[in-house]
């Protein structure tokens, strides 16, 4: 890990790298994450408005606000990191080991190249770069799946539901979703890479190594979002 | 010239070198050979850093690699080209990607001079116009050219090429092999050659060091390595019938 952060041989090449890798996770991801948030906002929507309507004591607008509060804090950053565990893990972690096994990683190794700084650093800024913007999207996503839902099934209007959005915003409750995002987008690509960057052995042990990438980063992604709750909330 | 003293290397209790002495000559093709298992690949790795060994130390020139940091080692690592058994060519990247990829990394030549240097090294290899291939396109022969291509970019001081034929026919195994000897001889590498191919032992090898049960067992000229008449080397060199009886019967058309 050390050498993962240690000084680069060449800046250029690691910023190349390392957007390459950006561009690999944010646009690879995006449409898995824009159609997941979205049916996490609808489906939300909708089981509120059904709890609501049958203790019809709160107003048809609060779910509006209460879809806005469960994306930001909860829904978004967590599914999405699971999501991501499941993607960008198992990739990062095949990647990793189909390079270790076929000595491509020791090729690097003998040109001189830092292995660690050059295959891992820029995976892990990669990761603490994208996932917080991929949060930010399915909250936006996953509000309009609210609306869409809701609307459509003529439990509130357009306008009580952005009432609700609106209402009792607290730019704190972003703060909490961007160290979770930044939190989750080091653990899933740190994880990963360790499991991809230490496989011995054959396509069997690739394999397995993708599984223990996905399981662990996913364990440490619902641990992590647990004491961050309990610490910031 | 490369000197390596008394490497000793166990994985899990199980010793694979029990304490190899040899010397690399500076300028020459110099070959490990040995059945499977005898350690020359573990030997190979030891030398280039890629295996630290338990005991022992690596002599490049007089640099010691083994009690160098990480740092330090880099820069010598940088003198060094390696052919890999299964090539190592980056999947991702194009032939010309791959070559020019050390180019990038650790010079700062211009593009113009990088796509020359590339150029020349594929022509070198008897590869022109393959730049935009990608790894998966090329058959086993041209990969291992372009393996060599890579190795060479950077005027290295030394070549490692670890099992160069695997996987080759025998005439595209005698084109690499003769590419090697010429590489070395143009450029005065020192170069060590991993194998376990007689017509390498006898085409390109100035110097052959026979690794048996991971020590030394024999060290000489490819011209002394057929005076041999017993022993683990006889059985190695003429390990089928074939070439056994080829033998007896120079033996005897001798007298």
């Amino acid at each position: 890990m050390y050498r993962a952060f240690s000084k680069p041989e060449k800046a250029a090449m690691y910023w190349k790298e390392t957007f390459r890798q950006a561009a690999g996770i944010g646009v690879g991801s995006l449409p898995i994450i824009a159609l997941v948030s979205t049916f996490i906002g609808a489906v939300s929507a909708v089981q509120f408005a059904y709890q609501f309507s049958s203790l019809n004591l709160v107003p048809m607008w609060w779910i509006g606000s209460v879809v806005r509060k469960a994306m930001i804090l909860e829904l978004a950053p967590t599914i999405s990191a699971l999501l991501l565990a499941g993607k960008v893990g198992s990739n990062i972690a095949s990647e990793l080991g189909t390079m270790r096994i076929s000595e491509q990683i020791d090729a690097y190794e003998i040109m001189g190249v830092n292995t660690p700084a050059y295959l891992v650093g820029p995976k892990i800024a990669a990761a603490i770069f994208v996932v917080p913007m991929l949060v930010i999207i399915a909250v936006f996503l996953g509000i309009l799946g609210g609306w869409g839902a809701g609307v459509g099934g003529h439990f509130y209007t357009t306008a009580e539901y952005f009432k609700g959005v609106t209402d009792g915003f607290k730019s704190y409750d972003v703060v909490v979703m961007m160290v979770k995002s930044l939190l989750f987008g080091f653990i899933i690509s740190s994880v990963s890479c360790y499991y991809g960057f230490t496989v011995t052995g054959g396509a069997v042990e690739i394999g397995e190594s993708s599984t223990k990438a996905v399981v662990y980063s996913s364990i440490v992604v619902v641990i992590v979002n647990f004491v961050v709750a309990f610490l910031l909330l | 010239m490369i000197e390596i003293k008394n490497i000793k290397k166990s994985f899990g209790g199980t010793p694979v070198l029990k304490g190899v002495s040899a010397t690399f000559e500076a300028g020459k093709c110099n070959l490990i050979i040995g059945k499977s298992g005898s350690g020359k690949t573990v030997t190979l790795k030891c030398m280039v850093g890629l295996l630290e060994p338990d005991e022992g130390y690596i002599l490049f020139d007089g640099r010691n690699i083994t009690e160098m940091a990480f740092t330090e080692r880099k820069e010598v690592r940088k003198e060094i080209g390696m052919l890999f058994q299964g090539t190592a060519l980056f999947d991702s990247l194009s032939v010309e990607e791959n070559i020019k990829f050390p180019l990038d990394m650790f010079t700062k030549m211009s593009v113009e001079e990088k796509k020359e240097r590339v150029n020349f090294c594929l022509e070198r290899v008897n590869l022109p116009n393959t730049n935009k291939k990608y790894p998966g396109e090329l058959s086993g022969g041209m990969k291992k050219r372009v393996g060599i291509a890579r190795a060479i970019v950077m005027n290295p001081k030394y070549l490692f090429c670890d099992e160069p034929n695997s996987g080759l026919d025998p005439k595209t195994s005698i084109v690499i092999d003769e590419l090697i000897k010429e590489i070395t001889e143009e450029y005065n590498i020192t170069t060590v050659v991993n194998t376990h191919d007689m017509n390498s032992v006898m085409g390109i090898g100035d110097k052959v060091v026979f690794l048996h049960q991971g020590l030394k067992y024999w060290e000489g000229t490819h011209k002394e390595i057929l005076k041999i008449t017993d022993g683990e080397l006889f059985d190695f060199i003429f390990a089928s019938d074939f070439l056994k009886d080829l033998r007896l019967r120079a033996h005897f058309d001798d007298k």
